[in-house]
């Protein structure tokens, strides 16, 4: 039999139960749709953490003080014995691989500026700040390269705070009070959004001196190293290691890199985008059960038709070929239709939520569809084998 | 050109075993119009589906065209099939969402054979039994004489050497009848072997040669 008359009377067989067929590749459809559309926020998910996690380089390395055994994002450990210190981010700074070093310390204050008042965020920092978190500043300038251990009282707003203070006017010169303390406002940061839940934009940055003093704590809550590009990760890890250890006298620190967080991040996200596929894949198998009761009610009816067929020349393997045939036709078309409208609705939903991240990668699309096709494929198998092993004379006497 | 030797052909039936055929010893020429008739039950049936190898004997041994037929394996009979016999059933067993073209054309497709060629045989089979302007109506859209000479198109657009007809005026009117039998002995006239199974007394009596089976064997073999 040459394809295109297979084809034909495929689908000529699909075409006169118009109303069943297109309930059939309904069931698939929606299976494919589901599958489509979870997987492409789960998906879509996985590339918004990863892109928050990477947006600010990824040659950077975390420490914080204490020894934890926990990898991922780094929650900050207070009270350890030998805490990190302004010392240490400068030991740091010296070392060849280093190209910013930023220390931390962050605590919630009262600002006070132009007759307003607001509770937000205070991160103690470095003037190195800007290049390793790549975040500008979008007028005057960041802290400048003080004496770490005496800076100067200057202060650098983030764009949501210099809203709420000083609405549309240049705060730039202008003083404001923070936790009771003068500061002069140097710059305003370029607006960020958030990351990860924490609004950038909400905080006010200070000299990591004045932080420790302001928060009355003795230790920094972490340092950040960025290494120059093109450097074994390994190797930055071990000489930072070395040093703090030298300095500390035992490793009483944590060392987190960027691929690490990205790694037990991914695993976790893996799982989540498979369980979310699990349950689409619930709905394609209730369409390949009715892929396989279709099927069975029609060579139930077509029992005679498959008499003849036989009695015309038809071969065991034709008969086998005509109804696997139907029933991927079916579960392939379903699978198309299931796609688009997977895509569609999935597209509809990031312009109707834009937070909600939704990405359907080309190999899901692909993935999907032969999925579709080996449903149809194992969902024909049994009716089609049935068809094919019909005795030829039982079969004519059916009608 | 047929030949049956020895046949038999049971049946389990519970714990009974029914002989449908029972030592069927039986030649058929090339050309030969033979009718078999007999009581329900007696194996007429049975015998016409063997001779198309729709079924398998028992035991004994069957000849087409010197062609053991008992060694051949799944795929040599579905062409045997395809190219040596023809089948007219009286329920006609046409595909109701094909055209009449289509539903001659289906043991061309079931060949493999190229569409063009197709389309001039199943133009020319259409012109010989009047069914041009029948072509593209659908079974539901003929008469019961129309529907069977699609059949007869069908059973014979491969231009087989036995033609098997099972009551193949039992569904139709003694016009539409009469039609249908005028056009397979015309076919049997051109040197094809037709074989009817019939309960119809007058039909059998048109054949040169009649076979009367009772439990499943030939008692009778009359040629006139």
């Amino acid at each position: 039999m040459l394809t295109r008359d297979f084809l034909h009377l495929t689908s000529s067989a699909i075409l006169t139960h118009k109303l069943r067929s297109f309930l059939t590749m309904l069931g698939i459809s929606v299976g494919i749709a589901a599958v489509v559309i979870l997987t492409s926020i789960g998906e879509g998910l996985h590339k918004f953490i990863v892109a928050e996690f990477t947006q600010f380089g990824t040659t950077l390395v975390a420490i914080n003080p204490g020894k934890t055994s926990t990898m991922g994002m780094s929650m900050g450990v207070f009270g350890t014995e030998r805490p990190l210190t302004i010392e240490d981010a400068e030991a740091l700074s010296r070392l060849s691989f280093a190209k910013s070093v930023v220390g931390f310390i962050q605590g919630n204050a009262e600002v006070e500026g132009n007759d307003r008042t607001r509770r937000t965020t205070v991160y103690g920092t470095g003037h190195d700040f800007p290049t390793a978190f790549s975040m500008p500043v979008s007028s005057g300038q960041f802290l400048p390269d003080d004496d770490p251990r005496a800076p100067r009282a200057l202060a650098v707003l983030g764009s949501k705070v210099r809203d709420e203070l000083f609405g549309n006017s240049n705060p730039i010169g202008k003083r404001i009070r923070i936790g009771g303390d003068r500061y002069r406002i140097v710059g305003v940061m370029e607006s960020k959004g958030q990351v990860l839940g924490f609004d950038l934009d909400d905080t006010v940055y200070i000299p990591l001196a004045r932080g420790l003093e302001m928060f009355n704590r003795d230790g920094l809550v972490e340092i950040d190293v960025l290494y120059h590009e093109g450097i074994d990760e390994k190797k930055v890890v071990a000489g930072i290691k070395r040093l703090l250890k030298s300095r500390h006298g035992r490793e009483d620190f944590t060392i987190t890199t960027q691929q690490q967080m990205l790694d037990v991040m991914g695993s976790i996200l893996d799982i989540i985008t498979f369980a979310v596929a699990a349950i689409g894949a619930i709905s394609l198998l209730v369409g390949a059960i009715g892929i396989i009761t279709i099927m069975t009610i029609s060579v139930a009816e077509r029992t005679s038709e498959i008499g003849l067929i036989r009695a015309l020349g038809g071969r065991y393997s034709q008969i086998l070929l005509l109804f696997l045939g139907e029933a991927v036709v079916l579960s392939a078309i379903g699978g198309v239709v299931g796609l688009a409208a997977g895509i569609g609705i999935g597209q509809l939903l990031s312009l109707m939520i834009p937070a909600l991240p939704v990405h359907t990668p080309w190999t899901y699309v692909v993935l999907a569809e032969v999925t579709a096709v080996l449903i149809g494929l194992a969902a024909g198998v049994f009716p089609a084998m049935r068809a094919a092993r019909l005795d030829p004379v039982e079969a004519l006497r059916a009608e | 050109m047929i030949r049956l030797e020895e046949i038999h052909r049971d049946f389990q039936v519970g714990d009974q075993v029914v002989h449908a055929l029972d030592d069927i010893n039986l030649e058929i020429g090339q050309g030969d119009y033979v009718s078999v008739m007999g009581p329900s039950g007696s194996g007429k049936s049975t015998l016409l589906n063997l001779i198309g190898i729709l079924d398998h004997a028992s035991s004994g041994r069957y000849f087409l065209n010197q062609q053991n037929v008992t060694d051949m394996d799944e795929l040599e009979e579905s062409r045997a099939r395809n190219q040596h016999i023809g089948f007219v059933f009286q329920s006609f067993h046409l595909v109701p969402r094909l055209t009449a073209a289509e539903n001659i054309e289906l043991p061309l497709i079931l060949a493999g054979i190229h569409a063009d060629q197709r389309r001039r045989l199943v133009g020319e089979a259409l012109e010989t039994l009047s069914l041009t302007d029948r072509a593209e109506h659908t079974p539901d859209q003929l008469s019961g004489g129309q529907r069977q000479r699609v059949a007869i198109a069908r059973a014979t657009i491969t231009e087989p050497t036995v033609l098997l007809a099972d009551e193949p005026t039992g569904n139709l009117d003694q016009h539409s009848g009469a039609e249908v039998i005028q056009t397979l002995e015309a076919l049997n006239e051109k040197g094809i072997t037709l074989i009817i199974v019939t309960h119809d007394l007058k039909l059998g009596n048109r054949s040169l040669r009649s076979l009367e089976m009772v439990d499943g064997r030939i008692v009778s073999d009359h040629t006139q």
